[in-house]
């Protein structure tokens, strides 16, 4: 967003099938975006050529041309590398520098330390491999740079962003046809939530609660007030938790006793708390821990209303089934709740409300219902009801009249910082953290169907340190951090290298992977740094605590929702 | 590679036959070597690896040759070698009858219980079996299988023992001490194979053009078939240029005889004239029409004229490779075919610079493993390329996107075998010979219960009636009951209708069809009604169950020819059950994506029109 001016994927998915080069950077997307990774098959089936820039050998890196195993936390060091190499043999795109961009020779002289030898010493690349992915990113006729919380979940993994725009402004890889930056969302509607305003600092279409004219008008069409302050991030939230000035939290289809980093100090936090409601469609971990729960309906089949995808399209769901028991529309157990509060909102449609949301947003203002319907979804900005869509963005940085350029795009200029969470002689193994195929985040929404390619909770090693520890596949073992200790089957994954661990955060309830984890923050995106904790781990003749979780929830169950209510 | 189940490791074997056949074991730990330091960083797989594809099913073959089943760590290791996930492989490895996922013993043997054998015996050899034997299973050693194209000596038996290397041999007619013996002391223990020569009773008989070599000449000597014109043919269509070749083959009006019976010059104009290249070549020797053996007769005893029809073929279309894909169940044509391929390289005609032209051409034999459907004009590609044997859908036609989406020419045997005769006396010439719609001498696969089944060539324009006779006709004492022409895919005719021409164009005034040349004749013992279950049986095991009409519409079909049989009495039930055999006839028919769906019913939709079988008022 500082960069381009805008928080989104660039491109629409089917631009990647029209991809002559594919990087997957700090991505699985073979298991972890299996959808999106269908157009990416199909670019691939075309003839397109594939990076993967991972420190695991993950199923993506399987199907690449190239797999480059970089060390955990060294992204920003290897896109420097990447970056000075594409200076130095002469392939940046001077036009598109020269016309769109600001801070270029700041750029080159950040990039000058990095010499292939320096980048490969630092990264544990070899020098020919970035040499390759440099010359072939730069030569490529339309290139997808792709990432995912590989990049986005350490402590500076907005510099870790930057770091991947800035080749991209370099070479001109964006703004046109097929060529982009693609951050694959995580989860469903996740781009649509901050569109929406799920973000402290934001009004609905990007527009900033600091702003006075973006503010004032949605003051004038809700008839209040509002502060001019932003609200607490998640971990900001959670500091204040500790310093007791949070009391009261109302947690809307989260699990962060499961989700967050350093699990146990964040179910401490809940715990301590005076007041919590959960609202989900499940009864997960955390709404275990609230004093009330209000059972929502489940937004893809019980209710009205749209969804945003990675690409920035909105598309409509209507409700297909009448929710059980008590659940309630999101929307109308919070107007139920203003209700209570003595603020008498009016009953209105999902139609309603989003023309309302259209009125407020300009980049929303042409997406009727009507012609969200008529054409199966459309893409933001998409200001005129009968104007053209957008597949993909920034084009406007090609314009040769500069007044249509509009705000150039500024190289970052950043640092390269190595993780949080040392290694060193009591932790000397690197754990990462991902998804598998089977699975779906904690669990909660997945866990219920089988699969026979499930592993369940386990810590996968590398053949080397398998050897080394005298482990046998399926033996438990413990993996212990600085924050924690977890029980877990050791699985023999020669994707690692010697000193690399990896666990996947789907199977909580079995081995609960970020009670080791450290919350060590972006200081803007405020995600924490799941992707590298020191960890040992010690050969153990233990069983797995079986510990009931099912019966324990159960037995709760009664007693919440008869509070909710 | 992804998608795998587990972590199985192939057996030594196993690995030894994969590394043979795919050259290896590959460099470093991500190829099947040793892993390294490097391997901790880098891996390239991607193209480069993918390009290899298509020998999954070499590999496949090697293990299951080797060991006589691939185990999890053989698919396993498969997909590592070739860049594909397990349970891609495992698809490939349980779409053809011949592998086997499950440990099986390293001797089975396959017994015939397809119709021609049914006609002779199959039957009580399969009651004796069970008896001495046990039950129909890999694990006792036996197998029913459908048609292995040996049907002039019916009933017949494949038996094969896994090994380095593995021991394959037909046996027919088989007998039950036979079986036993190859089950027991293994197949080498068997009396050697019948020659190729008792396939074709003409053998020897003056004016045979594609026969002529049968029989004659030692199959595994290029000096012999040099000696009886061989590649006068090439050396002829070397004096043209490329385009004149094609022109003289569409002016000989060679129709394919595989069964569509599609104009062969139009075939090769069209592909040449696609400026898309490489350019391929493929012979179809996936010989599996029930009752179809005509080729195999030319593969076992005259295996260079498929070299130079090939070559020839090759030059006229602008191919520089050419795959002759061979039904797995002929173990002797395949070495003579390898052996061919091998001598004629040697010296010169093949490989590079073939006959001091400057024109290269190469061949390669691409075993198939047991799946009828292979043998349509598609699956046949994916197949080659290492993929289930399911047919494409038509546009886009293989003369644009064939094999490796490649203009590819796809002929049958016999067909090609026709181009060095029409190369060498000329396309006006060859004109002579036959009809005006049906051009040059024809193979015929007679089989059943006559004196004399085997191989028969025939000008275009015998009566079904004059090649029963040649055959010998049914044995003394014994009437004629039907015949079906065609194969499975084909239809009955009843015993009246002998006055049928054997011509394209006269089998289709009466409602019939050559299909592949088979003509097989059912004297009164035959229970005409099993024989019918049998084809229904056939497509429904042999469908590959890509489309709904066909996988569903041949599951259908034999419940109701079963319930039929069952209900002889209630003629109300039959009455509905026949009309629910015209339904998904027609459905099948009309709505198939290949060949197989469409003409699954034509043997039934005859039986019942034709012969009267299922008379709904019967």
């Amino acid at each position: 967003m500082t960069v381009f001016g805008a928080g989104g994927g660039t491109s629409s998915y089917n631009e990647i099938e029209d991809a002559d080069l594919i990087i997957f950077w700090g991505s699985n997307a073979r298991e972890a975006h299996p959808i999106f990774f269908h157009h990416a098959l199909k670019a691939i089936h075309k003839g397109a050529k594939v990076y993967a820039v991972d420190p695991r050998r993950s199923k993506t890196a399987e199907w690449a041309d190239s797999w480059l195993g970089l060390d955990v936390g060294t992204d920003v060091a290897l896109a420097y590398g990447v970056g000075r190499e594409i200076i130095h043999a002469g392939l940046v795109n001077e036009e598109f520098v020269a016309n769109a961009s600001t801070g270029f020779e700041d750029y080159v002289a950040a990039c000058e330390p990095w010499t292939l030898e320096v980048t490969s010493r630092e990264t544990g690349v070899p020098a020919e491999l970035i040499r390759e992915l440099a010359h072939d990113y730069a030569k490529a006729e339309r290139a997808q740079l792709c990432w995912t919380l590989g990049i986005t979940e350490h402590h500076n993994g907005t510099d870790n962003v930057r770091a991947l725009c800035n080749l991209a402004l370099l070479t001109g890889q964006i703004g046109r046809w097929g060529a982009g930056l693609v951050p694959v969302r995580g989860q469903n509607n996740v781009q649509g939530g901050g569109d929406m305003g799920a973000i402290p600092k934001n009004l609905p279409g990007f527009q900033s609660v600091e702003n006075r004219e973006h503010r004032e008008k949605f003051e004038r069409m809700w008839g209040v007030t509002m502060p001019p302050k932003g609200g607490l991030t998640l971990s900001e939230m959670m500091e204040a938790m500790d310093e007791g000035h949070l009391t009261s939290v109302y947690v809307i289809g989260e699990n962060p006793v499961q989700s967050d980093a350093d699990t146990t100090a964040v179910a401490r936090r809940l715990q301590n708390l005076d007041h919590l409601v959960v609202q989900d469609i499940f009864l997960t971990k955390t709404a275990s821990f609230a004093d009330v729960v209000l059972p929502s309906t489940a937004a893809w089949c019980e209710s009205e209303g749209t969804f945003t995808n990675s690409e920035r399209r909105v598309q409509l769901v209507r409700k297909a089934l009448e929710p059980p028991g008590s659940a309630k529309d999101d929307v109308e157990i919070m107007r139920l709740i203003a209700e209570r509060m003595g603020y008498v909102w009016p009953i209105q449609t999902a139609e309603q409300i989003w023309d309302e949301l259209r009125a407020l947003s300009p980049a929303h203002h042409g997406m009727s219902y009507r012609v969200l319907e008529e054409r199966g979804g459309v893409q933001w900005p998409f200001p005129d009801e009968n104007g053209p869509e957008s597949p993909f963005l920034h084009g406007r940085l090609w314009e040769k009249d500069p007044e249509k350029r509009g705000r150039l795009a500024p190289f970052g200029i950043i640092e390269h910082r190595l993780p949080v969470d040392k290694l060193n002689d009591e932790f000397p193994l690197r754990l990462t953290t991902g998804r598998r195929l089977t699975d779906y985040n904690t669990g909660v929404q997945s866990g219920g169907f089988n699969s026979p390619i499930r592993f369940g909770g386990c810590v996968d090693i590398s053949p080397e340190d398998m050897d080394r520890l005298d482990l046998n596949e399926g033996e438990v073992v413990r993996v212990s951090s600085r924050r924690g200790t977890v029980l877990a089957p050791a699985r023999l994954d020669p994707g690692l290298r010697p000193g690399l661990l990896f666990m996947a955060c789907n199977f909580p309830d079995d081995v609960d992977v970020n009670s080791l984890t450290i919350e060590a923050n972006d200081p803007i995106s405020k995600t924490a740094e799941f992707k590298a904790t020191a960890v040992k781990v010690e050969k153990t003749n233990e069983p797995i605590p079986e510990e009931d979780v099912v019966a324990e929830t159960t037995e709760r169950e009664g007693s919440e929702l008869a509070a909710a209510k | 590679m992804d998608l795998k189940f587990s972590n199985a490791e192939p057996f030594a074997e196993e690995r030894d036959a994969i590394d043979r056949r795919l050259g290896g074991p590959g460099e470093g730990g991500w190829h099947g070597g040793d892993r390294d330091e490097q391997d901790h960083r880098r891996a390239h797989t991607g193209h480069a690896a993918r390009s290899r594809r298509h020998l999954v099913m070499e590999a496949l073959h090697a293990v299951n040759d080797r060991v006589g089943w691939i185990s999890p760590g053989a698919l396993n290791y498969i997909g590592k070698r070739l860049s594909v996930s397990a349970a891609d492989v495992y698809s490939v490895a349980t779409f053809y009858a011949l592998f086997s996922t499950n440990m099986r013993p390293k001797r089975v043997v396959h017994v015939c219980t397809d119709i021609a054998c049914m006609a002779r015996g199959s039957k009580d050899l399969c009651a004796s079996l069970e008896k001495r034997l046990g039950p129909a299973g890999a694990m006792n050693g036996w197998k029913h299988s459908p048609c292995l194209g040996v049907c002039e000596r019916a009933p017949a038996a494949l038996a094969v023992e896994a090994g380095d290397p593995p021991h394959e041999h037909l046996i027919g007619p088989a007998s039950v001490e036979e079986v036993a013996l190859a089950l027991s002391a293994g197949p080498a223990a068997l009396a050697a194979e019948a020659p190729p020569i008792m396939a074709v009773p003409q053998a020897g008989q003056e004016g045979l053009m594609l026969l002529k070599r049968v029989g004659q000449v030692d199959p595994e000597s290029l000096d012999d078939y040099l000696a009886t014109d061989g590649y006068a043919g090439l050396r002829r269509a070397f004096e043209m240029e490329p385009g004149k070749v094609v022109s003289e083959v569409k002016d000989s009006r060679l129709m394919g005889r595989g069964g569509a019976a599609f104009p062969a010059g139009i075939k090769w104009e069209s592909t040449a004239k696609q400026p898309a290249t490489p350019r391929y070549l493929v012979c179809n020797a996936d010989e599996s029409e029930p009752g179809t053996f005509k080729d195999r007769a030319i593969l076992e005893g005259d295996p260079f004229a498929l070299i130079e029809s090939m070559t020839i073929a090759g030059y006229a279309i602008g191919a520089e490779r050419g795959y002759i894909y061979l039904r797995g169940e002929y173990p002797r044509a395949f070495r003579m075919l390898s052996n061919a391929i091998e001598r004629a390289r040697e010296r010169g005609f093949l490989g590079a610079n073939i006959l001091d032209t400057g024109w290269s051409f190469e061949l390669e034999i691409r075993r198939g493993a047991g799946a009828y459907i292979c043998g349509e004009e598609t699956a046949i590609f994916n197949s080659i390329e290492g993929y289930r044997g399911e047919p494409r859908s038509k546009p886009p036609f293989p003369f644009e996107q064939g094999l490796f989406n490649k203009p590819t020419v796809v002929n049958n045997v016999e067909t090609l075998c026709n181009v060095p005769l029409i190369m060498q006396m000329g396309a006006a010439q060859y004109t002579k010979i036959g009809t005006e719609g049906s051009t040059g001498p024809k193979l015929f696969c007679v089989s059943g219960n006559l004196v004399r089944p085997g191989v028969y060539e025939v000008p275009f324009g015998a009566t079904l009636g004059d090649v029963l006779e040649l055959a010998g006709g049914v044995p003394k004492g014994r009437t004629l009951q039907a015949v079906l022409l065609g194969g499975a895919a084909g239809v009955f005719v009843r015993a009246d209708e002998l006055n049928i021409p054997l011509t394209f164009e006269g089998v289709r005034a009466n409602n019939a069809t050559l299909g592949s040349g088979v003509i097989m004749a059912f004297d009164d013992t035959v229970d005409l009604s099993g024989i019918l279950l049998r084809v229904a049986r056939f497509f429904r095991d042999e469908s590959c169950g890509q489309c709904v009409p066909c996988r569903v519409g041949t599951v259908r079909q034999e419940e109701a020819l079963l319930r039929i049989t069952h209900n002889r009495q209630d003629a109300a039930a039959k009455g509905r059950d026949v009309q629910l055999l015209r339904d998904v006839g027609l459905v099948m028919k009309d709505s198939s994506i290949c060949g197989l769906g469409q003409a699954a019913w034509n043997a039934v939709e005859s039986a019942i029109d034709r012969l009267g079988l299922l008379e709904e008022s019967r």
